[in-house]
């Protein structure tokens, strides 16, 4: 185990719990439930990529829940005005990182703790949202949907995208130099602004990058149904970070990879329909995902304080 | 009378890693007993046995002649052990008089708190330790000094037996150094048993009685301190002759490298610096703790940049990529040095801008500001020179563990290997991993600030070894040191500071008294 003992074990209870599925409920497989299921983390997914470097960074951004709804909101509404898919990408890019953006400047170059701010920032965009669009569902054209492959194609097609997403992800963090700024700033920033990298851009750009990857999830969540919801990133900031968290990212920073995020979002994703089909209420997916969440830090602390003592 | 404190073959391991093999280690009353030994000898392993934060294996332990099993670290304090750590764990944001009361005060929640007999208690063991602070000042606002002396009030309030001192003097002036012996003294006319650890040979002459040296988790032996010298203290420690303590100088200074004139900054107090330093040249900054070293490097790094006078250096440095130095010339992995240019005046606004002007700088605290523990040595080691190891972006990884072993090897850094994390180094080991981050910068000029503090012996007499081999293959090098006996041992030429100026330039071969002298201030030979 060793290095990976983190992914591995998030990967072997999703395994365990896969195959009780297979053994007392192989309805759970059916392909097109399935499926579908799978594609709609897709975009959770893609936000966890984000917030990996966020949290690497020693930094946290609770709005990812507030600006995932604007981006979605402002593609729902370039599109309704029939533009073309370019300018829906990009109106939703451009707004996540404008957020962004916003959030880093306030927390790099104010110095303010980025708690707060996301706070601010989460609050003032949800009611701003909820303002303007008076929760409104908006009818998109019907070519949007599934960026017209059909149903099955589209679905394999965001799986495919995100995890090619991830693939680059994991691979830029540990090859590419910003990548190990974002893990020099979140071990300790004061010792690589003496090496010469400069905490404060580290700092903003992880933020931006954040917006922007929460804009490409609120497209691949827009294309997944004919309506926009304006409320449809709530919780997502919860659900992102826990599985970023469960995935073995420290929240005090500099430790931790991108891989685990897969099978913890999955893992976290799958107690909901799991209940289902063990015909448990499903009042206690929150309780459980809790329970995953505590046991997670748990093991950090003490894989931690298993290093230390030696 | 029964001892104080006796160990009798004290075991500890840790995994596979055995810290203490069987030591023994007796403290009687009124006794200053030093404790010694290179880094991982097993000295905080034995402390923290003492303190109660570590359960031995094996081996008895008996305090004032009582048995003593399970030891936890309230009972140590119950029993009158107190310790006085480096780093002071009080509370920042609480007074003085808080502090102490929360360590003297065994209180129940309901418990009324009497303000006013605090405040004259903490006013009254400051003022027996001859200690000059506000009881009511919030301790965020000491300097770590003070701090100290706070935590040794605590000690002397609490009516410890056994107070244990982990290197008191590693941030102190010389004048708070004399203050804490007065203190230690008093501690032992007492009747209290003092454990001093320290690796400043001459406090240990200064202050102990006797001497325990541990080596590799043995006690290698116990001596009355006047029955011994340096020599024999340092054989002791290391277990092999040290033939001399500093390294000769070898090099012969070259041109100019870098000039300073009039050079200040308002916001740390450091005015009017001239200062010239060459290739090949050690140029020691002394001077107490405050008096502006540190300050200046700081300014030379861009950290607070100056805002009077000028900075010349040598021509901008252009890097050279070596993708592979060559094997054969091992030790050569440390930088090749091209004669400068005409100097000109640069701006320094920020670290980045240094170091690409060719300037190193090696801070003082290691552990904040050094290494970064959760990182492995390779990503320490080529932290400064991304751009330049990695001009397409992206990291080579391979490129990237080969200079590191390089490094490993020029500087013989004890490790595992390039993917060790920084944090399972030694002190020493760090240091060599944060000069080695530098020296990958390929600088002309190195910044080495208290590069051995808290660094054992023999590490010490290493990192000597690399400074002398650096200046002989021309670079410059500003060593900043409290430790007089090594500015005056490494330096080509020393400029002592005091109240954020030079105050003297002196040749190599000075005399200490002469240097503390100018550093206090004073003029005659009465200093130090």
């Amino acid at each position: 185990m060793g290095r990976y003992s983190r992914e591995l074990t998030v990967a072997a209870v999703l395994g365990i719990l896969l195959v009780a599925l297979a053994i007392f409920a192989p309805n759970f497989f059916e392909p097109q439930p399935l499926l579908s299921r799978l594609a709609s983390q897709m975009p959770a997914l893609v936000a966890a990529i984000g917030m990996t470097c966020v949290l690497l960074s020693r930094q946290i951004d609770i709005s990812i829940g507030a600006q995932f709804g604007w981006c979605a909101v402002i593609a729902g509404v370039l599109a309704a005005a029939k533009l073309p898919l370019v300018v829906v990408l990009g109106g939703a890019l451009g707004a996540g990182a404008a957020m962004g953006a916003l959030n880093g400047a306030l927390v790099a170059w104010l110095g303010l703790p980025s708690i707060v701010v996301t706070l601010a920032t989460m609050v003032t965009g949800q009611e701003a949202l909820r303002l303007w669009q008076q929760g409104r569902l908006l009818d998109l054209p019907t070519g949007l949907q599934w960026l017209g492959f059909g149903q099955t194609a589209g679905q394999l097609l965001l799986i495919g995208f995100a995890l090619v997403l991830v693939a680059l992800a994991a691979w830029a963090l540990r090859r590419v130099a910003a990548g190990r700024f974002i893990y020099a700033v979140g071990s300790d920033a004061e010792a690589a602004r003496l090496a010469g990298i400069e905490p404060r851009r580290v700092t903003f750009g992880v933020f931006v990058f954040m917006g922007l990857l929460v804009g490409v999830a609120a497209v691949m969540n827009v294309v997944q149904s004919p309506q926009v919801q304006p409320t449809c990133g709530d919780g997502l900031e919860l659900k992102v970070i826990a599985a970023v968290v469960v995935g073995g990212v420290a929240v005090t920073g500099g430790r931790g990879r991108l891989w685990g995020v897969v099978p913890s979002l999955l893992l976290l994703a799958s107690v909901n329909p799991a209940l289902t089909h063990f015909h448990v209420q499903a009042y206690w997916e929150k309780a459980i995902q809790g329970a995953v969440i505590l046991l997670a830090v748990l093991a950090d602390s003490w894989s931690r304080r298993k290093i230390v003592s030696v | 009378m029964a001892s104080l404190l006796q160990l009798d073959r004290i075991t500890k391991s840790f995994g596979a890693a055995r810290a203490l093999r069987g030591v023994s280690f007796t403290l009687e009353p009124g006794e200053v007993h030093a404790l010694l030994g290179e880094n991982g000898a097993g000295k905080s392993t034995l402390i923290k046995v003492i303190t109660g934060a570590h359960t031995p294996d094996g081996g008895t332990m008996e305090v004032g002649g009582e048995a003593v099993a399970h030891l936890t670290p309230a009972r140590a304090r119950a029993l009158g052990i107190a310790s006085i750590y480096q780093q002071p764990a009080l509370f920042p944001d609480l007074s003085v008089a808080e502090n102490i009361a929360l360590r003297l005060e065994k209180t129940s929640p309901a418990h009324l708190v009497r303000w006013r007999e605090r405040r004259s208690r903490a006013a009254e063991l400051l003022h027996r330790i001859g200690a000059d602070i506000d009881a009511d000042k919030e301790v965020r606002a000491l300097s770590m000094p003070e701090q100290q002396l706070v935590e040794i009030a605590c000690a002397l309030g609490s009516g410890a037996r056994i107070v244990i001192m982990d290197e008191p003097t590693a941030s102190l002036t010389q004048k708070e150094q004399h203050l804490l012996f007065a203190v230690v003294r008093e501690l032992r006319a007492n009747g209290v048993g003092v454990i001093y650890i320290s690796h400043r040979l001459e406090e240990i002459f200064a202050l102990a009685d006797r001497v325990t040296v541990l080596r590799d988790g043995e006690s290698v032996g116990t001596n009355r301190v006047d029955a011994l010298n340096e020599t024999a203290l340092i054989r002791m420690m290391v277990g092999r002759e040290i033939s001399a303590i500093y390294p000769p100088s070898e090099s012969a200074p070259g041109e100019v490298v870098l000039r300073l004139r009039g050079v200040g900054c308002a916001a740390s107090g450091v005015h009017g610096i001239d200062l010239e330093v060459r290739t090949g040249e050690v140029v020691g900054l002394a001077g107490l703790v405050g008096a502006g070293r540190t300050e200046l490097a700081r300014i030379l790094f861009g950290i607070t940049p100056s805002d009077a006078g000028e900075i010349q250096l040598g021509e901008p440095w252009r890097p050279t990529l070596r993708r592979r130095p060559d094997p054969a010339e091992d030790a050569s992995t440390l930088p090749e040095q091209r004669p400068p240019g005409p100097l000109r005046p640069v701006a320094i606004r920020c670290p980045r801008e240094a170091i690409s002007l060719g300037i190193a700088y090696v801070p003082e605290d290691r552990r904040r500001h050094g290494v970064i523990l959760e990182m492995p040595l390779a990503a320490n080691t080529t932290m400064a020179i991304h751009p330049q190891l990695f001009p397409g972006a992206w990291l080579g990884l391979g490129a990237e563990r080969r200079l590191t072993r390089d490094f490993i090897r020029a500087l013989a850094v004890k490790t595992s290997g390039p993917d060790a994390p920084g944090g399972s180094l030694s002190g020493g080991n760090q240091q060599k991993v944060v000069l080695a981050r530098w020296l990958a910068t390929k600088p002309k000029l190195l910044i080495l600030d208290e590069p051995t503090q808290g660094v054992d012996v023999g590490a010490k007499g290493e990192i000597h070894k690399i400074i002398r081999r650096l200046a002989k293959e021309g670079l410059a090098v500003l060593l900043i040191s409290s430790d007089l006996p090594e500015i005056l041992g490494m330096s080509d030429r020393i400029a002592v500071l005091r109240g954020g100026t030079i105050v003297a330039e002196l040749p190599a071969n000075a005399d200490a008294h002469d240097v503390m002298a100018a550093a206090l201030g004073q003029t005659g030979k009465e200093a130090a």
